[in-house]
């Protein structure tokens, strides 16, 4: 019988003792590793969502709100610009390209956003059926809109009025549905696009200032861009404000209850370790008459030091199994509820870098905690340990 | 199959060193270690064990040095050569009956044979507790199954150390014909030690120990 299977036998023979180690060990490691995957996804998804855009044009306030409300399309917009006004920051030599958003209303919580073709271009979302909308009220939808709605081509549906809420429907003008848009990754996923015409037609009623939009998303041509605009627009009710900048603050914000919980998880991955060795350690003393025996059947101290170690081991590669396999549960928890609630997507599974690290980490830990006891067990007295036995 | 010339062993902190009487077996033979507490017969039986490193002296083993390995070689030769009964019966508890013969015959460098762990525990009337846990045993089916254990590997040497001080005359009677017919079955050599005054007339060669031999 080879050691790695006599360990893992004697190592379930003591259910209680394994399970408390293997348990505080899956915890830490699947806080850990939890924290990884969502910090993967997080990252990815707000990469993904950036991509390429340098600066965000619109009204002044919260610059984080505006990248939020107009990158993420999770916050409320900080309000309205004049078109004209923006056109003069879109035709700045400086910029090579400008998206214009209109927001204003939202069918079933999913926003309806006027916007330009080269919107969807941008994050290349091609149209899966049906064609690009063209002419006012004519809408696009994202994929999570076409499966949480079952709008299909040719429906026609009315809008309410906001963001957040489906109580004040505008009656007078129906959005025809033309065109549904592939998978992304991206927010268009959860977007109603249509040409900022037709925000205007609804709005047409409630004032009839001055064209007006949300947003301007840009893409620099020249890195002064970043240093002249914020100048150009100083007297201006606008301001212009840098996703890559704004994101970082906020994930530095998310970054010390992430630190605390790390720690925790560490606090608990180490109290794990302890409890391998103290379960090794008293299991030593209990065994010692096994141990012993062992030796006059013939096994030489290296196999009672490999017995033991490998039984450590066999604890320590459950803990990081069931730790990993509980991240990935909780991810998929999580993952439903931040869909239910943010309609964003998490569907990280897939090992990141770092939890190969971790588990290399656990498994190092854990060969230390029973390579302790294993060596107790190398200077076992056969003679005097079997002598005790009357 | 077994010499012994000289030996001796001196505890850490004792005034004398114990010396033991020479012992010289052949396969087959049988020889009753008697000696009241104190005399060193379980020293002795952990000397030829190798369990203990003697002070002087030399044990021999299947015509090779044996005293003189190091520990795990001395390990390896015992678990390959030898079948030791204990008085108290320690098994590996997470393993089965079957299993901890399994193991036996394994760190002997034997093939787990199923067939004759079956046999041989068929042969002890255990046969209905092979895949039983050692703990569920009674004493005296714990007795019988480290006999068992002490055989299943076909060992040139049985030793026993006071296979029968916990048992009443019918059960030491039991346990004493077992340990000599599966010696004689396999042609082992039998070393039994004990106190036991009552195996005194059922072996029929003998040594006795004395406190200042």
């Amino acid at each position: 019988m080879k050691a790695a299977r006599l360990a893992r036998r004697n190592v379930l023979h003591r259910p209680l003792e394994t399970g408390l180690s293997v348990l505080l060990l899956a915890f830490g490691v699947g806080i850990i590793s939890l924290m990884l995957l969502m910090q993967r996804s997080l990252t990815e998804d707000l990469d993904r969502n950036i991509k390429d855009i340098d600066l965000v044009l619109g009204a002044k306030g919260s610059p984080l709100q505006l990248i939020l409300a107009n990158v993420y399309h999770v916050d409320v917009p900080t309000g309205n610009i004049a078109l004209a006004d923006a056109r003069k920051i879109m035709r700045h030599p400086y910029i090579e390209e400008a998206i214009p958003l209109a927001y204003g209303d939202n069918y079933e919580l999913f926003r309806i956003v006027g916007t330009e073709p080269s919107y969807p271009a941008h994050y290349n979302a091609e149209i899966a059926e049906g064609k690009m909308f063209e002419a006012a009220f004519e809408v696009v939808i994202g994929q999570e809109v076409a499966a949480a709605t079952g709008l299909n081509i040719g429906d026609t549906f009315y809008s309410a009025h906001g963001l957040t809420d489906g109580t004040d429907v505008h009656r007078d003008k129906a959005y025809t549905v033309v065109g549904t848009f592939d998978r992304t990754g991206a927010v268009i996923d959860q977007l109603i696009l249509t040409p900022i015409a037709s925000v205007w037609g609804v709005h047409e009623d409630v004032e009839d200032a001055d064209e007006e939009i949300t947003a301007v998303l840009l893409k620099k041509k020249n890195p002064l861009a970043i240093l002249t605009l914020p100048n150009l627009l100083r007297d201006t009710p606008m301001q212009v404000a840098l996703p890559a900048i704004e994101m970082n603050r906020l994930t530095q914000q998310f970054g010390i209850g992430l630190q605390t919980l790390r720690a925790v998880a560490l606090l608990i991955m180490g109290l794990s370790f302890i409890s391998v060795f103290i379960a090794l350690f008293a299991s030593l003393r209990d065994r010692r008459y096994e141990l012993a025996l062992l030796r006059t059947m013939g096994a030489p101290p290296r196999r009672l030091f490999a017995l033991v170690l490998f039984e450590g081991l066999w604890m320590t590669v459950a803990g990081i199994a069931a730790g990993l396999l509980l991240s990935r549960l909780g991810v998929m928890a999580l993952g439903q509820v931040l869909e239910d609630r943010f309609h964003y997507e998490v569907t990280q599974l897939v090992p990141v870098p770092g939890e190969f690290v971790l588990a290399a980490a656990a498994l190092l830990v854990g060969a230390v905690a029973a390579g302790i006891p294993a060596r107790s067990a190398l200077r076992i007295d056969i003679s005097n340990t079997l002598g005790q036995g009357r | 199959m077994l010499k012994t010339q000289g030996l001796r062993y001196q505890y850490a902190g004792a005034d004398t060193a114990l010396a033991f009487p020479d012992l010289h077996m052949d396969k087959g033979d049988e020889l009753l270690l008697l000696g009241a507490s104190g005399t060193g017969k379980t020293t002795l039986l952990h000397l030829v064990a190798g369990m203990r490193t003697p002070t002087a002296g030399s044990v021999t083993l299947a015509g090779a040095p044996f005293s003189a390995l190091n520990t795990a070689q001395r390990d390896q030769t015992r678990g390959k050569h030898m079948g030791i009964v204990f008085q108290t019966a320690h098994f590996v508890r997470s393993l089965t009956v079957g299993e901890n013969l399994a193991l036996a015959r394994s760190l002997a460098g034997c093939s787990p044979d199923a067939a004759v762990i079956e046999g041989l525990l068929q042969e002890l009337g255990l046969g209905h507790k092979l895949n039983a846990r050692v703990d569920a045993l009674s004493v005296g089916e714990q007795q019988r199954v480290s006999i068992a254990r002490a055989v299943v590997h076909g060992p040139g040497l049985i030793l026993a150390d006071e296979p029968t001080s916990a048992l009443d005359d019918a059960n030491t009677d039991a346990v004493l014909t077992l340990l000599r017919n599966q010696a004689k079955r396999t042609g082992a050599a039998l070393l039994v030690v004990t106190h036991d005054q009552r195996l005194k007339d059922r072996m029929s060669q003998h040594v006795e120990l004395n406190p200042t031999s």
